[in-house]
């Protein structure tokens, strides 16, 4: 019984994974591209992006999912995403949101002196970026970063509200047969997952703990 | 015509303007002091010259190429990038980058730039190659990989030497592997003024360089500072410190609101101010001056 349990509940958190992983790959550069557009001098696009991010932001992300995946069906008459993909899509852009604004945030905290520098050595955008500031960034990010992505971890449970067979519904169907425990089995994977997490970033923290700025 | 001539330079933030027309001109070795009260223009100007900020109105000349004119358009504004590397600049907070070391710091545009260099001559060299006829082009191919790889060979040798002896020019040669928050403020600012050295400007400005730092490090700045003059490097100096513009420069210019109050050497700017504001702001520098001795 334990073991039939331990792995269904692997199976489930096969699907976790999965959605937590496709989400880091497709989140993080959309984040980056969308921080851009709303540092972006052009106004228009500015706009267009901060009243999206305010949206995405503003609204549960329980709601998104249900949006995208009942969405295009009851709006347009189209079919159903696959549900998994429905999820990824719905995490992706909530996400790449929330790290488009940490981006930003440590973007706009490297001071104008650094950029000035670059440009007084004659560098161009793209080295002043590369070379001098990014890494700057990184450094800044990566507590915020940390914070964003083990939420990440346990917000992949919100998925069961489209039946999506991650972790937390295969338990939750055990229970409403009528065995409890296997719910709170699941904290055993959240936690080893989260805790494998903290140990990557502390380890990338301290990787950057060279310099300071 | 002198080395570089500035003419009515003038630059407004919205409503406000200001500089108001400065026209000043540096011969080649020379160093030029400028002084004033704080709000005066004088960052402002450097920013200028650096072309950090773009002035409204004037023009810049140097070397008896003219460098810079107001209202030529974007086009003008876009090849500006190169046009810097004619100045450099020494901030009053150093803007040293933290994640390099010492050494890093001083080396990085010149590897940047000569990287841009090298690939320039690598795209030559392949325009070349798809020119050839084809029974030669495999001789070619050796030939060209040889002269690229001796040609970065020698750039890296280049740098590292300069590097090296920039290093030793600011007295940390030590220091070379440290990472700037390491570093005192006063040694950060040495390796600041390395750095700017290390593309080898035609005038270097500096913007208060010791004004952030504690006084009892502003010595070890002002003379390195003071050692540069002895070699024929051109200058540009914002500062408080009196005594030390008496004793480096070779031109005085007092700015204040916008406008060149007075001008002229040394001995006649602080001797024998003829300008009432320069005489009440040297007093008042100079009230400060003991004032901080006494405190
Ligand atoms: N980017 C800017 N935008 C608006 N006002 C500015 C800007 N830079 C400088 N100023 C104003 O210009 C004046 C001169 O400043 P600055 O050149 O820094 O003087 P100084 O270096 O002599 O103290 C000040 O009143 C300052 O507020
Ligand atoms: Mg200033």
């Amino acid at each position: 019984m334990f073991w039939q349990v331990t792995l269904n509940l692997l199976e489930g958190f096969g699907v976790t994974c999965l959605i937590f992983a496709a989400t880091l790959v497709c989140a993080l550069p959309l984040g980056l591209i969308l921080a851009f557009g709303s540092m972006s001098k052009f106004k228009p696009l500015k706009a267009v992006v901060k009243v999206f991010v305010w949206i995405i932001r503003g609204t549960p992300l329980m709601l998104q999912i249900l949006v995208i995946y009942y969405g295009p069906a009851l709006l347009f008459g189209w079919g159903f995403l696959d549900r998994v993909v429905a999820v990824i899509v719905a995490f992706v852009i909530n996400y790449a949101c929330y790290f488009s604004e940490i981006y930003r945030g440590g973007i706009e905290s490297i001071s104008k002196g650094q950029y000035e520098a670059g440009q007084v050595l004659g560098m161009t955008k793209s080295q002043i970026f590369f070379k001098v500031v990014l890494l700057q960034v990184v450094k800044r990010i990566v507590p915020p970063m940390s914070n964003e992505v083990i939420t990440l971890v346990k917000d992949t449970s919100l998925a069961r509200i489209i039946v999506v067979e991650e972790i937390l519904k295969v338990a939750y169907d055990y229970t409403i047969r009528g065995l409890i425990w296997p719910l709170f089995y699941t904290a055993v994977y959240y936690l080893i997952f989260v805790g494998v997490l903290t140990l990557l970033f502390g380890f990338i923290e301290k990787k950057l703990n060279y310099f300071r700025v | 015509m002198a080395f570089l001539e500035v003419k009515n330079y003038r630059k407004r933030f919205g409503d406000t303007e200001v500089l108001k027309g400065i026209s000043f001109s540096l011969e080649k070795g020379e160093v030029l002091a400028v002084i004033g009260s704080s709000g005066g223009g004088k960052t402002t100007l450097l920013r200028c010259l650096n072309f950090l900020e773009i002035p409204d109105e004037g023009t810049l000349t140097l070397g008896g190429e003219v460098l810079f004119e107001a209202g030529q358009g974007k086009a003008a504004l876009a090849r500006l990038r190169k046009k810097r590397l004619h100045f450099g600049l020494v901030f009053q907070q150093f803007n040293l980058f933290p994640q390099y070391t010492v050494y890093k710091n001083i080396l990085l545009a010149q590897a940047l730039l000569a990287k841009e260099a090298f690939q320039r001559k690598k795209k030559d060299f392949a325009a070349v190659l798809k020119a050839a006829p084809p029974s030669e082009r495999k001789k070619l191919k050796g030939e060209q990989r040889k002269i690229l790889s001796e040609i970065r060979a020698n750039q890296k040798q280049r740098m590292e030497e300069r590097t090296e002896r920039l290093l030793v020019r600011v007295g940390l040669s030590e220091k070379r592997d440290a990472y700037p928050y390491q570093l005192s403020g006063g040694q950060q600012q040495r390796v600041a003024i390395a750095r700017a050295l290390a593309l080898s400007p035609d005038i270097l400005c500096f913007d208060e360089p010791t004004s952030a730092l504690d006084p009892e490090l502003t010595g070890e700045v002002l003379r390195v500072i003071k050692g540069l003059k002895s070699s024929d490097s051109t200058m540009i100096v914002v500062t408080h410190e009196m005594e030390f513009a008496k004793s480096v420069a070779d031109h005085v210019i007092f700015i204040a609101d916008g406008v060149i109050e007075e001008e002229g050497t040394p001995e006649e700017v602080f001797g024998s101010p003829r300008s009432e504001k320069t005489r009440a702001f040297l007093r008042s520098s100079e009230q400060n001056r003991l004032g901080g001795e006494d405190a």
